[in-house]
């Protein structure tokens, strides 16, 4: 990502310039970490890897960019919304997550569940696929040229002593926040959140227990559906929306890959870390690194710890 | 049914098992070696471009197919064949030194790649091997003394001994003999100790290893054998080109050579033929529907990737064996007439972690 923002003098306030980079860093490091959550979410439990990810992220942003238009036209009828801002944007907010939750049921259902069992890299292969069909639904829906989310946060900034601070990204962080909050009460309190667990442990226990786990599964893909569709509309002010957007997907799985892969806490960890290094490394380093800096990370990181930050499951010893 | 009774030990040397099969690749081998006489211009280019995705589809195989290591970063290797043949080809050194150095070279990065990949299996080693794609990527991009960076570089027209190999037929020969020696080398080398290794790998590491296969050994060279063979058809496709840019290779062009092995059919040479055809059949057929279909469908932006995806999808939940599987399957059916069953090929799932390591 280019620095968007203007440094004013290089020498004098360094302290800021890394203040600054550093917001930069975590709002686009949060946007990795809540792809990479999707990711981490799938592997865990049904042992699969959704390479097609990011395009599903931007999915959820097209739908949300029609959904927006649609309520904007809907509430110019209704008095009390009319002038409401973000009113429109809100109901886009959840009806995007609602829709991209029964497109991640349907997925399972219909393309998914008949792979449950079969080798790792046919998944792989198959996702990839996804990924390539998804990309050409979209341009075929929404065309090619990226367009720009209507967005409450779209544009403002805070400046606090000269640390300039875009709503776009304090809305990413906070949203981050508080989908990881509800993840975690999910799997920590409720019934069929540690069903999930159970079955992301060992599939057939979890069946023999009595877990309906092709229900699980389905349930998993559209919690994972809903988180990228919030990704895809928290990045969308940042980035445009086009359907190649998706691509940031491959950093996102070197994120997850970094923070331990079926690590939650992990995929988020490791978002930051590549979020946070590459606008750094676009400032200090030669041109174009920053867009490969995710790539040496993850290979370093495979090199000296291959299990990443915090991991999550003993290998089996044979 | 044949059935091939074997009464000397030459018989299990030969590589074709019987009369039947050697006349029909005799006729196959006829048919490509006379295709420039009544094929044009045109298609003979197509012809020669398919073989080329052949040769590294060769490579893919032997990593992907015949050693289970999945890479999703051969797009650079063909980029590094590519590029180190044009820059020696630019430096004076002569076309038939080239090509083998070209291919060493990539061999020899191969290994290196291997290396670090030891430690990881599955999803790991995919998105480690498509890291070091975006980092060979950029690489290529910033060495502009090199490569030419973004503005790319001319390839020298390939001569051989003072002949020239530019015009559409001597390059159709070209591609075709490297092919060729690349299958048959690939034959022999699966029926050495090397390539039964590279099977026993794939089926189970912890059994390999305790028949006595060094793992570590076996997977480096699956390695940079399949970088080699990848490098040489990089060499060819940099001719083919002719100017050689940082986007003709990317991580479209890994996937795309993934997918042919896959819709060929995993585990064997003739997938990756098969593959190869429908590859460069496919972007023709498109072209052709693009006609017929009304013109909304035809202006849909990636709609051949979209298309490629679809079918990948298709393949994996349908036919995981591919297109040679299918044709295993139906010349069973016919040799066993009344009896085929059709459990014969039932996939094995795994439903336990502990199965699935291997």
């Amino acid at each position: 990502m280019p620095p968007v923002f203007c440094l004013r003098s290089r020498r004098a306030n360094t302290t800021l310039e890394i203040l600054q980079l550093l917001i930069i860093g975590v709002s686009q490091g949060c946007v990795y970490g809540l792809i990479a959550l999707g990711f981490v979410l799938i592997y865990k439990a049904t042992e699969m890897v959704n390479f097609a990810q990011g395009d599903m992220m931007m999915l959820g942003a097209f739908i949300a960019f029609s959904l927006i238009e649609a309520f904007d036209w809907l509430f110019a009828f209704v008095p009390v919304l009319a002038g409401l801002p973000g009113a429109s944007f809100a109901f886009a907010f959840l009806g995007t997550l609602l829709v991209m939750a029964a497109f991640g049921v349907v997925l399972e259902r219909g393309v998914l569940r008949p792979m449950i069992g079969e080798p790792p890299f046919a998944v792989l292969m198959l996702t990839i696929g996804l990924g390539f069909v998804l990309r050409a639904v979209a341009g075929a829906i929404w065309g090619n040229q990226p367009r720009a989310l209507d967005s409450p946060f779209a544009g403002g900034t805070f400046d606090i002593g000269g640390l300039i601070i875009g709503y776009e990204n304090v809305a990413i962080v906070v949203g981050t926040a508080l989908l990881c909050g509800a993840l975690y009460l999910f799997f920590r309190f409720t019934r069929i959140g540690v069903a999930m667990q159970a079955a992301s442990q060992n599939q057939l226990a979890a069946f023999y227990v009595g877990i309906p786990v092709k229900r699980v599964f389905a349930l998993v893909w559209a919690i994972s559906a809903a988180i990228a569709a919030a990704a895809g509309i928290l990045v969308a002010p940042v980035n445009l929306i086009d359907p190649l957007m998706g691509f940031i997907g491959i950093k996102a799985f070197a994120a997850a890959i970094v923070g331990g892969f079926g690590s939650l806490p992990g995929a988020i960890v490791g978002g930051l870390l590549i979020g946070i290094a590459e606008p750094f490394v676009a400032l200090h380093l030669p041109p174009g690194l920053s867009e490969v800096s995710a790539f040496v990370i993850l290979l370093a990181m495979l090199v000296v710890r291959p299990q990443g930050i915090f991991p999550s499951l003993q290998q089996k010893k044979v | 049914m044949r059935f091939v009774l074997k009464t000397n030990y030459a018989q299990d040397v030969n590589l074709f098992l019987h009369n039947g099969q050697r006349f029909w690749y005799g006729l196959l081998a006829l048919a490509v070696l006379l295709a420039p006489l009544g094929l044009d211009r045109f298609y003979l280019g197509e012809f020669a471009y398919l073989y080329i995705w052949a040769i590294a589809g060769v490579g893919l195989m032997l990593l992907v197919g015949y050693t289970g290591l999945v890479s999703l970063g051969h797009a650079a290797f063909l980029a590094i064949g590519a590029y180190a043949h044009a820059w020696l080809l630019t430096q004076g050194v002569p076309f038939v030194l080239s090509v083998p150095l070209a291919t060493a070279f990539c061999a020899v990065i191969g290994y290196l790649v291997g290396l670090p990949a030891l430690r990881m299996t599955g999803i790991y080693l995919a998105i480690a091997t498509l890291a070091f794609e975006r980092i060979a990527a950029w690489v290529i991009e910033h060495w502009e003394s090199v490569t030419g960076g973004h503005f790319g570089m001319r390839v020298p027209d390939p001569t051989v001994f003072g002949m020239s190999l530019d015009g559409p037929v001597p390059f159709y020969y070209l591609c075709l003999g490297i092919l060729s020696l690349s299958l048959f080398a690939a034959l022999n080398l699966l029926r050495s100790p090397t390539g039964r290794a590279f099977i026993a790998v794939r089926d189970s590491e912890v059994s390999a290893e305790s028949m006595g296969i060094n793992l570590a050994r076996t997977k480096c060279t699956a390695f940079a054998l399949s970088a080699a063979f990848s490098g040489l058809a990089g060499t060819l496709f940099s001719h083919r080109i002719g100017y050689l840019a940082p986007d003709a290779f990317t991580v479209q062009t890994s996937i795309q050579l993934l997918l042919m092995v896959v819709v060929g059919g995993l585990g064997s040479l003739q997938g990756v033929v098969y593959g190869a055809i429908f590859l460069g059949l496919l972007p023709q057929a498109i072209a052709i529907g693009r006609d017929v279909l009304p013109q909304w469908i035809g202006e849909i932006p990636g709609l051949e990737p979209g298309i490629f995806g679809a079918i990948l999808v298709l393949f994996l939940i349908f036919e995981p064996l591919g297109i040679h599987g299918r044709w295993v399957k139906v010349r069973l059916w016919f040799d066993q007439f009344p009896l085929y069953r059709r459990a014969t090929y039932k996939r094995q799932r795994s439903y336990l972690r502990t199965e699935r390591v291997r």
